[in-house]
């Protein structure tokens, strides 16, 4: 039984030291802010708000493993929510869940595009994307001729999306565990997502044994743009407000959450588990700096440092890991 | 093997062989070749070893031949300026005015001076995104430094100091952990730096720099700006640091092949902290400017301006893979987007649309060469699929 246990946490030391992270910022911040923070409201306050964070670092996480990386996340983000939110006000009796699936669907495309700009032109990713942010949010300005849509904008029903509740959960808290779980699952039990590890650990290898990388890269991006899609939804449904700025730089703070999460930049590795929580902790940060009464100009500077330090945590903990296994292969 | 004293060379049409364009001493002496085994594409008659130092031949020193010369990716970017000028003047009448065209520059050119330090680093295949949060801190260093009493020129080597350590700290977290990406630790920095600068000066803005500090953006020399004779100075030291110097021909090894480099002795750690800190020195001097343009500074400045550099030196020709790149490339690259913007402007195209342009731009830059390979490679494939001479090539063309 102990054995197990050893197994399991030698297996999963990043996932383990990301919750131990957070568990002890929760108790910390809690006793220093006099049990203002774990208070049941404040918890559900704190997860809606990183709900969006999560559900794109999903799809970022599938990137990054592909060793590719998506700069025009909040491009896509502002793009999506832009063409929805002018589809919804001039329609405004139109299903709420007919302008996400708009959203979900530009988001789509966004990524399909980036996805194949990298994969079969064989730019690299951080060029496209960074060519097709420019691109897409110039397109957001161009769709809204540089006006906002605001709460007028936009009907009841579908404010109500970020706003209302389903067995005592925030919408957006349920989105994003639906987006977790399946999430968990393509990545764990489906051949697709078996195959962007394959790909991500060995590009050429993964080739040989008879998968399309190319497809699968494709595939990485293009979830990773509806997933931003429907962030992107959300995100103007929950500030009731579209604009060309929506969102911008978001996708640092999406990659932010991957590399806090264990995703190995150089590709290959990282798990589901570890990229939600990773997000969580970022999301934690944000929730828990102004509690201490730190001010908001401190806490680029705090997040930033803490990026720093778990990036360089992470790599003396695997090369750790490898130093150690090159040990007991000596034996 | 030995046929080195009848046959008259290789027979392939001379791409290579730079037989008749070598100098005088060589000539006379076919006799004194050992057994020349080496390959056809290399076809270097002395055994190197033994000859004197002027007769050595550098094997990567390409003979001039006007076919490759004329297909390098500068001439398109050449053909690119000026169908922009020729577009942009006859779609405006405006457009060529001198003095319409230097304001233009001043405003533009804070950027292009950051084009060649940033150039140098993805030469080895980094990357540097923090170089406008570099600015943001060095320049409102300055400014808080000259409110707070200190004369306004040891507040300018204040900023210089405060670029060189914030590019220092990314070079020397990036030679330390060899296996940390610059794009994850410069993004980490990015944030931090920026956040450092808004906890010094939050959100007010530090100027009431004094008079003579604003002739330094907005003053001429020789009737140019300032700032452009400065980047033009700069263009002719970084030519020789670059193309001319050991330094800068490691560089290319390190983008190359950064194991075979270490190999040979390159130091690829120091290189790595010096070009970080190269780099920061440049991004301090463009917040110099920046400032002295705007007249203040403040925690938000020179925002986004690092995705600008980057598409200006990957529009350059620089691969972001390393080891490939000139700086007349990079050159003429940054004045094409720089009168493209001054063009579309002047005609009052929105500036959405020159952001669709331009990203476009660099989509298409980019992925040029790479249809160059596939469109070689499937060429290629049918009558010889040898892997060799694909290597060969597709290195002499860099």
């Amino acid at each position: 039984m102990s054995n197990d246990i050893k197994h399991f946490l030698r297996r999963n030391v990043r996932e383990v030291a990301t919750l131990a992270i957070i568990l002890a910022i929760v108790v910390f911040v809690n006793a220093r802010s006099g049990g203002a923070f774990l208070t049941p409201r404040n918890i559900s306050d704190m997860f809606t708000e990183s709900a969006i964070l999560i559900i794109i670092t999903m799809g970022m996480m599938m990137v990054i493993i592909t060793t590719g990386i998506d700069l025009s996340i909040g491009a896509i983000m502002a793009l999506s929510g832009m063409i929805s939110t002018t589809v919804l006000s001039a329609h405004m009796s139109l299903d709420p869940m007919i302008i996400i699936g708009i959203a979900v669907a530009v988001g789509l495309v966004a990524g399909t595009i980036n996805g194949a700009l990298v994969a079969y032109l064989g730019i690299l990713p951080i060029i496209a994307t960074l060519g097709t942010m420019n691109v897409f949010r110039g397109l957001t300005y161009l769709v809204s001729g540089g006006s906002w849509n605001l709460q007028k904008n936009m009907s009841r029903e579908f404010m109500n999306v970020a706003i209302g509740t389903k067995f005592g959960l925030n919408n957006m808290i349920l989105i994003a565990l639906v987006v977790v779980v399946a999430a968990h699952l393509f990545m764990n039990k489906y051949r697709a997502g078996r195959r962007i590890y394959a790909v991500g650990d060995s590009e050429s290898s993964a080739a040989i044994s008879g998968i399309k990388a190319k497809r699968v890269k494709l595939m990485a991006y293009a979830i990773l743009g509806a997933l931003s899609g429907l962030g992107g939804v959300l995100y103007v449904c929950k500030y009731a407000a579209a604009q060309g700025e929506t969102a911008m730089g978001y996708e640092m703070n999406v990659i932010a959450a991957c590399v806090l999460g264990g995703v190995a930049i150089t590709g290959g590795s990282g798990k589901v588990i570890g990229a939600a929580l990773g997000a969580i902790l970022l999301g934690i940060l944000n929730n828990a700096l102004p509690l201490l009464r730190i001010s908001p100009f401190w806490q680029e500077a705090i997040r930033g440092l803490i990026v720093l330090v778990s990036i360089i945590a992470n790599v003396i903990i695997s090369l750790n890991v490898t130093k150690r296994s090159l040990e007991r292969r000596a034996l | 093997m030995n046929d080195a004293p009848k046959n008259p060379g290789p027979k392939n049409p001379g791409l290579k062989n730079p037989g008749p364009k070598n100098p005088g001493p060589m000539k006379p002496g076919p006799t004194n070749q050992a057994p020349n085994n080496q390959a056809p594409t290399s076809p270097a008659p002395n055994g190197g070893s033994q000859a004197p130092l002027a007769q050595r031949q550098i094997l990567d020193a390409v003979a001039f031949d006007p076919k490759r010369f004329f297909l390098r990716w500068e001439w398109l970017l050449v053909v690119l300026l000026l169908a922009v000028n020729l577009i942009n003047s006859n779609l405006s009448p405006n457009y060529l005015v001198w003095s319409n065209i230097m304001d233009a520059i001043r405003i533009y050119a804070d950027k292009m001076i950051l084009i060649f330090p940033m150039m140098m680093i993805i030469l080895i295949g980094d990357i540097d995104i923090s170089v406008a949060s570099t600015m943001a801190l060095s320049g409102v260093l300055m400014g808080v430094s000259h409110a707070a009493g200190l004369p306004m020129p040891l507040a300018m080597v204040l900023a210089l100091l405060v670029g060189a350590i914030c590019g220092t700290i990314n070079g020397l977290i990036l030679a330390k952990y060899q296996e940390l990406a610059a794009m994850i630790v410069t993004l980490s920095t990015m944030i931090i730096y920026r956040g450092v600068a808004s906890v010094i000066l939050e959100d007010r803005a530090a100027g009431a720099f004094p008079d003579w500090f604003s002739h330094i953006g907005w003053g001429s020399l020789f009737g140019l700006p300032v700032i452009l004779v400065f980047f033009f100075l700069e263009t002719a030291v970084f030519i020789w640091v670059i193309h001319y110097t050991a330094y800068g021909r490691s560089l290319y090894a390190l983008g190359n092949n950064a194991e075979a480099a270490r190999y040979s002795g390159i130091d690829s750690k120091r290189v790595k902290v010096s070009l970080f800190a190269i780099m920061g020195v440049f991004a301090s001097i463009a917040a110099i400017f920046l400032a002295s343009k705007m007249g203040s500074v403040r925690p938000s400045m020179a925002k986004g301006y690092e995705l600008d550099v980057i598409a200006m030196v990957v529009l350059g020709g620089v691969s972001t893979s390393g080891g490939q790149g000139r700086v007349i490339g990079v050159f003429i690259a940054a004045f094409i987007i720089g009168f493209l913007r001054y063009g579309l402007g002047l005609i009052n195209v929105p500036s959405p649309t020159i952001l669709v342009l331009i990203g476009c731009l660099l989509i298409v830059a980019a992925s040029i060469p790479n249809l160059k390979n596939l469109l070689a490679r499937r060429a290629k494939a049918v009558p010889q699929p040898s892997p060799s001479t694909k290597v060969t090539t597709s290195q002499a063309d860099g």
